[in-house]
């Protein structure tokens, strides 16, 4: 029997947050008109399971087959960049979806994908942005290969090795890179330096628009109430500011010459000299 | 579970919508209506003049959580030392334990006693878990994450603090849920509800255009990773007087060490660390510096970085790089500072020929003091400096750098 290896992609819809501008009067942010993308991290994940998915059927082993699926838990619109996905070389999407999904934290998250997970039959890879750019925690990966009882590497910068059975990967530290070799099951999350993601082939691009992406929602997963959500939450959001900024900006004047005197002072009298 | 605008109370004033990053609200016959897209951030219920947002539908539980007392400061060590970062918390860590009125600990896990142990002690620590094991010798989270659920579950800490490293980042959200409780990532700020008694932990989100205040609402401890180089390091005053309020001697030292003993047996790990390989002469880890000195599009060609890392040497720096200088291949991935590289928090950051795109911002504006070198004006880097400079950098640097130099040598 051909064993079907599938390696999950978990992706995440945001707000483009490069683009926020901030109302200098008011010190408030401006909303308007701001997109919602691909969590940027995440395109560099679907691009490496593109690229694992084709490095493991270049072992030319006719005991498995592989297919890379991507997941989104978010609102209904979140189906938008599992087309995305697909378009971008994706076999297929699943997305996650119910109000009483809403409000979840990282924890509830990460729980709420395990039970998604575990109803895709073969998986064995799976990767992660390493944060995303409007919560920024980098907490569901861990936390999501803990429920599974499988490992997890952290800001993989390289793939160096795969088999049906086992990952090399390489990881940049503060000040140093990490080689580790885990068994399969495992869980990865890359960050910009893995790879360079592709753009949308055409034939993907119409594979996009036609593909069928089922919704899963909690019937189908069957949480408990108080086990997803705001509700199966550990954690809570209460209060929400912009944070001031009080400091004034002295502009030097003069000749370059003055302005580098000046500078040079400055950091004479900050002691950073 | 459900989010309702209370159409009574309601004015159509439209700053709930404006505060929505989700695009979850609509005005619809001057009501507010919140749609699917909302993912309960509360933002809005926060915004509202007028209480007209509501969350109804909670479970509530109320649980009992007076068998966990204190606070507990996670000391990561590298290289057998604690990292600076411990200091940081057990600093932050006592001011916290101060004002709920509790011991502060901290738990060491360790393959040698750390050179710089004695130095915990200066910070009004009370008690030290220290687990010592030759399993210990590399960063394997699974293990470490092992021992720190023991200790935690045994001495029941209300509030456990650790290092938003990278090894942190990873080996916390694991150890948060093994224990099954609410962790926040990455906190700029904590402090007590003194009324509640509980942990209020405030974190940059949306790319630090944004604050949010976290609690951890039905679970215990209260956990939370922080930013290195966020808290101030504070001696504390609560030193012990034998010694004149000094320092401890040694014998006092082992008063306040627990040594936690395991059973290594069964301490197995999943990874199998092949390789690790070190800094060699580029010096990548920027955090552990007190000045960076980045340089961006500005510089026109990988070449230029000479005069930064010139600049960044005298100083005693390290080599930042905008996005864009990364991007052109100009300088490697590791010295990238912003939303998709690192976020740095030097005494002095220095940017050399950088726009300052709100993601370049995100990763260096809580630095001390800011120095922006850019030909344009109207550049956004000069928003956050404290010093700016309108000048051509090639112009400007190398003056700066010769300045320096004859200002060393005639010292």
């Amino acid at each position: 029997m051909i064993e079907k290896i599938r390696i999950i992609v978990c992706i995440k819809q945001v707000p483009a947050v490069m683009e926020i501008k901030i109302n200098p009067e008011t010190n408030t942010l401006i909303r308007e008109g701001i997109e919602n993308i691909i969590n940027p991290f995440d395109t560099y994940a679907i691009e490496e399971g593109v690229r694992l998915k084709a490095r493991l059927i270049a072992l030319k082993d006719n005991s498995f087959d592989v297919e890379v699926i991507a997941i989104s838990m978010g609102p209904p619109q979140s189906v938008e960049i599992l087309r995305e996905a697909i378009s971008l070389g994706i076999d297929s999407g699943v997305l996650v979806s119910d109000r009483a999904f809403a409000g979840s934290d990282t924890w509830a998250t990460a729980y709420t994908l395990s039970k998604a997970i575990k109803k895709i039959e073969g998986w064995k890879i799976i990767i992660l942005g390493k944060q995303t750019l409007d919560g920024d925690t980098g907490q569901v990966g861990p936390e999501l290969a803990h429920i599974l009882n499988i490992p997890f590497i952290g800001y993989a910068s390289k793939i160096t090795e795969i088999s049906r059975n086992k990952m090399v990967i390489k990881r940049l530290m503060e000040d140093r890179y990490e080689t580790f070799e885990v068994r399969l099951p495992a869980a990865i999350s890359v960050g910009k330096d893995i790879n360079i993601p592709g753009i949308p082939s055409l034939r993907g691009k119409m594979k996009s628009r036609s593909a069928e992406i089922p919704v899963w929602g909690n019937e189908y997963l069957g949480m408990e109430a108080k086990e997803c959500g705001l509700n199966g939450s550990y954690t809570q959001v209460i209060k929400i500011f912009t944070p001031e900024h009080k400091h004034e900006t002295l502009m030097l004047s003069g000749t370059p010459d003055e302005q580098v005197s000046e500078i040079y002072s400055k950091l004479k009298e900050l002691n950073l000299i | 579970m459900e989010i309702k605008v209370d159409i009574q109370k309601c004015t159509g004033c439209r700053i709930c919508k404006n505060v929505c990053m989700y695009d979850a609200i609509e005005i619809v016959g001057k009501k507010a209506v919140i749609n699917e897209n909302c993912v309960f951030c509360s933002a809005c219920i926060e915004s509202c003049n007028y209480d007209a947002i509501e969350i109804s539908g909670l479970i509530a539980s109320e649980k009992d959580f007076s068998d966990y007392s204190g606070v507990c400061v996670y000391l990561e060590t590298y290289a057998d030392k604690i990292i600076d970062v411990g200091f940081e918390l057990l600093s932050s860590g006592r001011l916290l334990a101060d004002n709920l009125g509790v011991y502060l600990s901290a738990v060491l896990i360790c393959r040698e006693e750390p050179k710089n142990l004695n130095k915990v002690f200066n910070y009004g620590l009370d008690k030290l878990y220290l687990v010592k094991s030759h399993i210990f010798e590399n960063n394997l989270d699974d293990i470490f994450a092992k021992a720190l659920v023991q200790v935690i579950n045994k001495y029941k800490p209300e509030i456990f603090l650790a290092g938003a490293t990278m090894f942190g980042r990873t080996l916390i959200p694991k150890v948060a849920a093994i224990i099954k409780t609410g962790l926040t990532a990455d906190c700029t700020a904590l402090s007590i509800d003194t009324g509640k008694k509980i942990l209020l932990q405030t974190r940059p989100t949306f790319g630090g255009n944004i604050l949010a205040t976290i609690i951890t609402k039905n679970s215990r401890p209260q956990m939370a990773t922080v930013r290195p180089h966020v808290m101030e390091i504070k001696i504390s005053n609560n030193i012990d007087d034998k010694n004149g309020g000094k320092n401890y001697s040694s014998e006092d030292y082992k008063s306040k060490i627990e040594y936690i003993k395991l059973d290594e047996s069964k301490f197995k790990t999943k990874y199998k660390l092949i390789n690790i390989e070190k800094e060699t002469e580029e010096k990548i880890n920027l955090n552990d510096y007190d000045a960076v000195v980045s340089g961006g599009r500005g510089l026109g060609s990988g070449e230029k970085f000479a005069m930064v890392k010139e600049l960044a040497g005298l100083l005693g720096g390290v080599v930042g790089a905008s996005r864009a200088a990364v991007d052109s291949n100009w300088i490697s991935y590791p010295h990238q500072v912003g939303q998709t590289g690192k976020t740095v928090n030097p005494k002095l950051y220095i940017a050399i020929g950088i726009s300052g795109a709100i993601q370049h911002l995100a990763g260096m504006q809580t630095a001390d003091i800011i120095i922006a070198i850019n030909k344009d004006p109207n550049a956004p880097i000069f928003k956050v400096a404290n010093y700016g400079i309108v000048g051509d950098i090639f112009d400007i640097v190398p003056k700066l750098i010769n300045r320096i130099k004859s200002g060393k040598t005639l010292i």
